[in-house]
This record gives C-alpha cells, sequence and structure tokens, in this order.
C-alpha cells in the first residue's frame, strides 16, 4: 500500500512539476497528444539542446499553483488561532472587545509582514467581498435576531435605521463638502458627490462589540433590539447609499430629475429586496416540507436559498441585504420546524460559523492594511470626519428618538439614547467598502485613511469604554436572562387580560394585530408549509427539539469536564442525607426554570420562539441552558412516574381539561401523558443516545463513564423501533396508547401504571429510582433521570443542585 | 365632536364618572357607544352572553375569568357605570398627576391595576391565590399540551418564589412584591380612542 501511495503521490508530483515545466522546452520526450491528424508534439522542432536524460523529480514545489487557497486558509487559521488566544486570559475579553484584540492581532502581523516587504494577498476585491464575505456576516444577524422583540419593535428599528443612516450621511456630508472648501486642508479636490459617498460609508453602524457589552449588562430589551436591528438594516441602507452615489459620483452634473430617481430607486430598492426575501423565505420553508428523506443535506437548502436571494437581488440590483435578511427571518420561523434536530443544529452552528469566519478576516486584514498600504493622512480632514460623525449620530439619535417616543409604549430616556448613539461603533462594512471603492475615485487613499482612522477611533477608544460608562450611568437593564416564573405568569395573565379588555373595547392595538397575524398564520401559511402541521404539538416538539440539541451539546461538554467526578459524589451524599426526610418544599434546578419559561412562552400569540437569544455575535449561546433543559427532561420523565393525586374538582371544566386528550378520564389520560412522553421522550432521546454513545466512553473517567452508562442503558431500553424524530410525530398524531410497536415500550408503559396505581405512597415510588440509581447499576427497570442530573451538574455544581422531588399532597 | 355632547347627556352621571375615572368626554362617548353597540338586546345592561357573544373575546384563554371581572359578586348585570370603572383600571396611568395626600388613589394606579389582576386569579375572594387556584389559570392559559406534571410543577415554583410567608398561597402583598419591577403600566394600559 505505501509503496503505491508513494508512487501516485510522485506520479502527482511529477505531473504538477511537468505542468510547470511544459512551457520550457522539456528534455524528454513532449507526451504524444493523439488527433485525427496524427500525433502532435509540443516541443518545437528544433533538435533538443542537451541530450542528458533528466529524472522523475522527486521533491517538486508548486507553490502558485495553491497559492490562492493555502493563503487564504493561512489567513483564517491565523485569525482563528487569535481568537483563542484571546479566550485564554479571561479578563481581557470583559474589558476589551473582541474587534478591538483582532484589530490588534492583524497590525502586528502588519508589521511583521511590513518588515519583511510582503504585501497582503490581494484578495479583498469588490466582488469578494460583496459576493463571499458579506453575505455569511448579514445572514448571521438575520439569523440570530430575536424575532420576537424584533417585531414589537420593528417600526422603531426601522426609522432608526433608515432615516437615521440617511440623516448621518447626508449630514456628514455637506458638512464635509462645507469643511472641503477651507483652503488651508487641501482637499478642496473633492466634490460633494464623493463626500456623500464617504459619508455614507462611515455611517454604517456595526456595534458588535457594545453588543456584546450590552448583553453583559443587561440592558433593557428595547435598547438592546434596537442597536441590533439598527446595525442590520443600517448595513442594508448603506450599500444602497453606497451604490447610489458611486453611481452619481461620477456623473459630472446632477440635476433634480437624478436626485428625484435616486430616492425613488432607494424606495425600490428596499421594498423590492424584501419581498424577494419573503418569496424565497417562503419557497425554501416550502421545500423543506419534503425533505424528510433527504435529511443529510436539509441545512443545505437553508443555506443556498438564502444565497440565491442574495444573489439574484445583486443581480436585478435591489437591496441584496434586505432580501437575505427577510429570507432568514420568514424561513427561520418555518423552516425550524420542518427539518430534524441535527440539521437545525446544523444550520445554526454553520451559519454563525461562517458568520465569524467572515467578520474576524475583514477585521483581521483591516489591521494589515492599516500598516501595509501607504496612507494619505490629512489631519484636518480626517479629524474633522470623526467629529461630525459623532455629533451627526448623536443628534440623531436624539432628534428620531424625540419624533418616534410618543409612538413606543415605553419610551427612550436620554441614558438609553446616549447608549445608542455612542454604542454606535464602524465596523467591517465600513471598511470593505471604503477598500472596495472604485479607483476612479482621486482621492481614494485619503477615505480610505480617513475610514481606518475613524473605525479604530470608535472601536478602541468607544469599544473599550463603554462598558465602564453604561455600567456607571446605570442604564435602565432588563432581567433578560430568567426572570422569575411568578413574573412571567403574571405579566402573560396581563396580557391577556389587556388583549381581552381591548377586544371588549372593540379596539385594536398591537396585541391583537399580532394575534390576528398569528391566527392567520395558523390557519393558512402553517399548512402549506409546514409538513405534518398539527399545532397541538407544538411544545412537546419543541421540548424534544431543544432538548435534544441542548444535550447533544450537554455532552460534549460533560465528556470533557473533570469536574463531573466530585459533583457526583457530593449530590450522592445530598441526596442520601435528604431523602430521610420529607421536605414540604422542594428545589427546582435551574434548569426547570428554563423549560418553564419556555412552556409559558409558548402561549400568548402561539408563537413559537425558536432559537434561543443568540445574542452575543461571536459566540453561541452557552451551554448552561441546555444543560439544564436536559436535566429538566430527564426529571419530568421521572415525575411522570410518580403517582400523585389529582385534584380532580377544581376545574370547573372538565372539557377544557387541557393536558388530556378530549374524551377520557383523568386516570387514563394521566397514563397516555406519561406514554406518550415516554414514546416521544424517549426515541428523541435515544436518538441522541446513538449518536453519542460512542463518546463518552474513551474520553471519560470511571464514576462519569458509569454514569453516562447507565444513563444511556436504561435509555437503550427504552428504545422503541422509532429512531426519526419524525415518526415519533407520527405517533404524536394517532394519540394512543398501543401505537408503540416495540413490545419494550409496552411493558415500559405498564411500569408507570403499576406504579402509579400504587398510589398512596408518592414516596415509595419516587425512592425506587432514587435507589437505583445511587447504586449507579446497570438500569433499573425503567427510569434513571438521576446520572443525567449528576453528570450535567458537574460542570455547574453549585447551580444545579439536584432537585428533590417530593410531590405535595393535597 | 358633535355627537359627544349628545351621547353624553344620554349617560347618568356623567360627570361624576369623569371625575372618577379620569376619562375624557370623549373617552366616555365612545365607551358608551360601545356599550350599546354590545347590548345587543338594548337591554340598558350588560350580561354575561353579550360578551360571550364578542367573537375576539371568545379566542382570549382566559375570557371567562375577564368576565367574571366585570360581573363580580355574581351579578348578570351590567350597567354603564360599573362597565366604566372596571376599563378605567386600563387607562395608562398618569405621571403627572399630583397627589393628594387624603383622596383615595385614581382607579388605574399600580396598585389597582395589580388588585384587578389579582382578583382573576384569586375566583374564591379570599386574598390569597391558592395553588388550585394558580393551576387553574395556568391551565387556561396553558392551552397547549403540558403535561400535568410539568404545570404542577410550574405551580410549585411559582409559590415557592413568591410565597415569603410560607402559607402555600400568594397574598396580595407577595403577588404586588413579585412584581415590583415589572412595568405594570406597561402591561395592562390600553390607550383608549377618542
Amino acid at each position: 500500500m505505501d509503496r503505491i501511495d508513494a508512487g501516485i503521490l510522485l506520479a502527482l508530483l511529477s505531473f504538477g512539476a511537468n505542468a510547470e515545466d511544459s512551457p520550457k522546452p522539456t528534455t524528454t520526450k513532449p507526451p504524444a497528444k493523439p488527433t485525427e491528424h496524427g500525433p502532435i508534439y509540443t516541443a518545437p522542432p528544433q533538435p533538443l539542446p542537451e541530450p542528458e536524460k533528466s529524472y522523475l523529480p522527486l521533491f517538486t514545489l508548486n507553490y502558485p499553483r495553491v497559492q490562492i487557497p493555502f493563503e487564504i486558509t493561512l489567513w483564517v487559521l491565523l485569525a482563528s488561532f487569535a481568537k483563542i488566544g484571546f479566550h485564554v486570559y479571561h479578563k481581557i475579553t470583559i474589558w476589551v472587545p473582541e474587534t478591538c484584540l483582532l484589530i490588534s492581532i492583524g497590525l502586528i502581523v502588519g508589521a511583521i509582514m511590513h518588515s519583511v516587504h510582503e504585501q497582503p494577498p490581494a484578495v479583498l476585491t469588490s466582488s469578494v467581498f460583496f459576493l463571499y464575505m458579506l453575505p455569511p456576516i448579514v445572514l448571521d444577524s438575520a439569523y440570530f435576531m430575536p424575532t420576537q422583540p424584533f417585531f414589537e419593535n420593528v417600526g422603531t428599528v426601522l426609522w432608526f435605521s433608515i432615516v437615521g443612516t440617511l440623516w448621518n450621511s447626508i449630514g456628514v456630508g455637506i458638512c464635509l463638502y462645507g469643511v472641503c472648501q477651507i483652503p488651508a486642508l487641501g482637499v478642496q479636490d473633492i466634490n460633494l458627490q464623493e463626500n456623500l459617498l464617504f459619508a455614507s460609508i462611515i455611517s454604517a453602524v456595526d456595534p458588535v462589540a457594545v453588543l456584546a457589552v450590552f448583553e453583559d449588562v443587561n440592558i433593557n430589551e428595547q435598547l438592546y433590539i434596537v442597536a441590533f436591528g439598527e446595525s442590520l438594516f443600517n448595513d442594508a441602507v448603506t450599500v444602497v447609499l453606497y451604490n447610489l452615489f458611486n453611481h452619481v459620483a461620477e456623473l459630472p452634473v446632477v440635476d433634480a430629475a437624478d436626485v428625484f430617481l435616486g430616492v425613488l430607486r432607494f424606495f425600490l430598492v428596499g421594498l423590492g429586496g424584501m419581498l424577494f426575501g419573503l418569496v424565497f423565505g417562503f419557497v425554501a420553508a416550502f421545500t423543506t416540507r419534503f425533505t424528510r428523506k433527504v435529511r443529510e443535506i436539509e441545512p443545505l437548502f437553508i443555506f443556498m436559498y438564502s444565497y440565491l436571494a442574495y444573489l439574484l437581488a445583486e443581480l436585478l440590483s435591489i437591496s441584496s441585504i434586505m432580501a437575505i435578511v427577510t429570507c432568514a427571518l420568514t424561513m427561520k420561523y418555518y423552516v425550524e420546524e420542518n427539518v430534524s434536530q441535527r440539521s437545525c443544529t446544523t444550520i445554526r452552528h454553520v451559519i454563525k460559523m461562517l458568520g465569524t469566519v467572515s467578520e474576524t478576516l475583514i477585521f483581521f486584514f483591516l489591521g494589515v492594511v492599516t500598516i501595509t498600504t501607504d496612507h494619505e493622512w490629512n489631519w484636518g480632514y480626517i479629524l474633522f470626519t470623526i467629529l461630525f460623525a459623532q455629533i451627526w449620530r448623536g443628534l440623531g439619535i436624539v432628534v428620531l428618538t424625540q419624533i418616534i417616543n410618543p409612538f413606543r409604549t415605553i419610551p427612550f430616556n436620554f441614558k438609553d439614547q446616549f447608549g445608542l448613539s455612542y454604542g454606535g461603533l464602524r465596523g467591517a462594512i465600513t471598511f470593505a467598502l471604503a477598500y472596495t471603492l472604485p479607483n476612479t475615485i482621486i482621492r481614494k487613499k485619503l477615505f480610505i485613511t480617513a475610514t481606518i482612522a475613524i473605525i479604530i477611533f470608535t472601536v478602541f477608544i468607544q469599544g473599550i469604554s463603554i462598558r465602564p460608562i453604561i455600567e456607571l450611568m446605570n442604564v435602565r437593564k432588563t432581567n433578560w436572562k430568567l426572570g422569575t416564573i411568578n413574573v412571567e405568569i403574571h405579566t402573560r395573565l396581563m396580557e391577556h387580560i389587556t388583549a381581552g379588555v381591548e377586544d371588549l373595547c372593540g379596539q385594536w392595538s398591537h396585541h391583537s394585530l399580532k394575534d390576528k397575524f398569528m391566527r392567520f398564520n395558523n390557519r393558512f401559511i402553517r399548512k402549506i408549509l409546514i409538513r405534518d402541521n398539527r399545532p397541538e404539538s407544538s411544545i412537546v416538539a419543541l421540548y424534544k427539539k431543544l432538548e435534544l440539541q441542548n444535550a447533544m451539546e450537554v455532552l460534549d461538554t460533560i465528556s470533557g469536564d473533570i469536574s463531573a467526578a466530585p459533583s457526583l459524589i457530593s449530590m450522592h451524599e445530598e441526596k442520601a442525607s435528604n431523602k430521610s426526610s420529607f421536605k414540604p418544599k422542594r428545589t427546582f434546578l435551574a434548569s426547570d426554570l428554563t423549560a418553564m419559561h419556555e412552556i409559558l412562552s409558548k402561549n400568548m400569540y402561539k408563537i413559537r420562539e425558536r432559537t434561543m437569544s443568540y445574542t452575543n455575535k461571536h459566540t453561541l449561546p452557552n451551554d448552561s441552558r441546555a444543560r439544564e433543559i436536559l436535566v429538566r427532561r430527564h426529571t419530568s420523565i421521572r415525575r411522570s412516574l410518580r403517582a400523585r393525586s389529582f385534584q380532580g374538582s377544581e376545574s370547573a371544566r372538565s372539557q377544557k381539561y387541557f393536558s388530556l386528550p378530549l374524551g377520557q378520564s383523568l386516570d387514563t389520560g394521566y397514563a397516555t401523558e406519561s406514554i406518550r412522553l415516554n414514546a416521544d421522550g424517549d426515541p428523541a432521546l435515544e436518538l441522541h443516545n446513538r449518536s453519542v454513545r460512542p463518546k463518552p466512553r474513551p474520553r471519560s473517567k470511571q464514576p462519569r463513564f458509569s454514569t453516562t452508562r447507565a444513563r444511556l442503558d436504561p435509555l437503550q431500553e427504552l428504545h422503541s423501533t422509532v429512531n426519526m424524530e419524525d415518526e415519533v410525530r407520527a405517533e404524536e398524531s394517532s394519540h394512543r396508547p398501543s401505537r408503540q410497536s416495540s413490545s419494550s415500550s409496552n411493558s415500559r408503559s405498564r411500569a408507570p401504571l403499576q406504579r402509579h396505581s400504587s398510589l398512596g405512597t408518592p414516596s415509595v415510588g419516587e425512592d425506587d429510582p432514587e435507589g437505583d440509581e445511587q447504586q449507579l447499576e446497570s438500569p433499573p427497570p425503567a427510569w434513571t433521570p438521576e446520572p443525567p442530573d449528576r453528570g450535567s451538574g458537574g460542570p455547574r455544581n453549585p447551580l444545579l443542585r439536584r432537585a428533590q422531588w417530593k410531590p405535595q399532597d393535597k | 365632536m358633535g355627537s359627544t355632547s349628545s351621547t353624553l347627556s344620554k349617560i347618568p352621571n356623567a360627570d361624576e364618572l369623569i371625575q372618577e375615572t379620569g376619562f375624557t368626554s370623549a373617552h366616555l362617548a365612545r365607551l358608551f357607544e360601545r356599550f350599546e353597540a354590545l347590548d345587543k338586546d338594548k337591554k340598558g345592561y350588560l350580561s354575561p352572553q353579550d360578551f360571550e357573544a364578542i367573537k375576539e373575546l371568545a379566542l382570549n384563554p382566559i375570557c371567562d375569568r375577564i368576565i367574571g371581572a366585570f360581573f363580580s359578586s355574581g351579578q348578570e348585570m351590567l350597567d354603564f357605570s360599573s362597565f366604566v370603572r372596571i376599563l378605567a383600571h386600563f387607562r395608562p396611568i398618569d405621571n403627572n398627576r399630583t397627589k393628594e395626600p387624603n383622596s383615595p388613589d385614581p382607579i388605574n394606579s399600580r396598585i389597582n391595576k395589580l388588585k384587578f389582576a389579582f382578583q382573576l386569579y384569586d375566583q374564591d375572594k379570599d386574598g390569597k391565590i391558592s395553588r388550585n387556584e394558580l393551576l387553574q389559570v395556568l391551565r387556561a392559559m396553558l392551552e397547549k399540551q403540558v403535561t400535568e406534571e410539568q404545570l404542577e410543577s410550574i405551580a410549585d415554583r411559582t409559590i415557592q418564589e413568591a410565597d415569603l410567608d410560607r402559607d402555600d398561597a400568594i397574598s396580595f402583598e407577595e403577588f404586588r412584591k413579585s412584581l415590583e419591577k415589572v412595568n405594570i403600566d406597561h402591561k395592562m394600559s390600553i390607550r383608549f380612542l377618542r
């Protein structure tokens, strides 16, 4: 084998060598190419100069062949290493935004390159940027936009982004033009169009770093979502303006007709983009309805459709960013219901990865370019640029807020406005747009220099200082993370009340509008776009999806986490000591809260909030929630075993006992419920079971190993022949306990019934699984949800204390 | 609007209502028109059936509780002033109201809004939200399939979070305290049309 490999390698190398050498006359006989005219020899017909024999080259270096992909790969790797490096020292990332660090590394590398007189690869051309680097960034932002807050604030977001960007561009442009008239600065040759062009470039806000800070300080949701949305949409506006002004800049004279056409084009472009995006989003959703058999390429559809939307929009010169944004927003909701769990995860990860890579590359490149290109530095122009940019942004925010505040239910106060305007950092897109300015612009170098200056200024100075300032100013905060369950329930109730009273008064407001839309959605759109559209299965389906996804993530972390073992023991002891006392109060895992929030948030407008808010642009969310949900899932399975006494009489309306399918009594319904839960839960768990089982074994230490084994095995036992989610859904649809095909699940279903009927002492029923788990033995008859608690509780030891399930008897 | 004054004249105690509820006369007139529109049989008062006839309201998960809030103490007839008084809870809070120490809180004060919401939980009017009552409301709001044990654990957690005096029920004070960070005005206000 080796010799064959070596032979192949040699052959390849020699081909390469030959390819390289072919332009020069070779000393070997040239290969004969058979054609109809007979073999043609490619060598010149003169006698060969040197009759010496040249041997097959053993090692050749063929750099030009791989130069471009090779260098790109190296760059990406380098930038990624830089990112790894930042997180080594945790404190840095708190105070210094990642973009700063990236630019710094870029500067260092640029310095190195400069000292060896290398040029950075000329890869950042206009087409490369617009066609390859921009779409992932935008898709990333759009896909992870928290939809519900976004739609509540969509008016404000659009207002700030569209009008705000226009305001900034035109204001700064005109001011700079005024400054240009000053002879002392020596920039008189920049005309108005070019100034406007430049101004539009630098008004593209990219508060990536700021968003991370906002999230860390739990800033109030309104501010957060407006900043997020503004950055996204103003990219769209900036690109449109850029193209517009670019075109205009080439015209020698601009008259009123051009201006009017410009404005018209602006709207056309924006709305056209949105329409495009919607169409593609729906088509993508529709396609995924049929992808059940081709799960592996499901993510591909998402990417292809959004990219296609982008490209087609570029083709027609309408706003491609708007297209891809609306496509992503529309698609997300429907597609995430249709695709399998794995595809869902893949999609998210890949989008995040691509977006991060793209952005990292651009910032890195920025750093390098700063050192290596020749700059044209003009103190006056640049300082004025920075000054005007800041002033106009601040002014713009204030004025716009004043106008829009009356229309908002929660108006922005001055601190919010300050946060918004100070958080207006410039970033990747600004740089790329400046870098790819056409060369017809005379002062292109100046523009590039000025852009780099303003980016570095905002990113470093504002980016680093915003955190202390925000904290000092005590901007209004929202408790972003899980608030109390109380708050959630009561606010839901209040929203329902308010919506009801509005209906009573015959009024419309955004509550009822949303309701109407969701009802329309449920009735028509979902039927078309979503496979197996059964609205009643939403929560359970969501649970499974979330928990599957998160279970996989949990297992990833668990296997690599060392602290699991000690916590096992500590929890062991804790459990032992607590077993004896029946505390009436039970402690809830933080996981339960997450899950509770999930349940609760399902109901107001029957909106499914699929993605958790991946609000930090540089990372996917941490998996604490994930872990918690998994644990909670297991505990809910466990709980379903417990006999409990029903408070049967409270509900006045038995027909509206919602957790039961209709027409069943409480007992059978309960069994159905738990069975359904079993069948739903376990095949799903089994699904991830299969995928991750190989992993923990080689890596885990003994206690953990037995943990996972104990966990996995009982789940194995609970294996039903169903192994795909959709089949589970199909099972759900039949709703009846008899649907399980495997006998194991039947026996399983009998087990809870038995426990159930033994009633009386809930603590007994509960002790059994606990007793089993305590020994960490091979699987007890049905359930060992405990181990996952422990295993996953490890890394978050203080937070995830095991729940002590003492059901309340009433 | 010319019709306002004519409508107003039909309303008994219009001035008193305006004073008490803080609605303007335009608001009141519109509400009266709505009242009459709902009162299909022209009885002069509203009955629960009139409320149930509102289509959108019927789709609300807690519609019966809302209706029950209007028809408190079991009465079957709702006259206009009671109608308006209850609706007054939903007026946005006036931030620039001068606080006179002796006058009672206006109907739309934060406390009263909270009391209104509280009473939707507390059907038996014992001043506490018991676990059962909480479960009922949860069941009503969580229309989709949530398993019973999930509901119960949610209810348990809710009580656990809020219950400071360990009586396994949520009193109004505890309720209020748990919501102290929430912007009630935003949640429980309607901009009444003129």
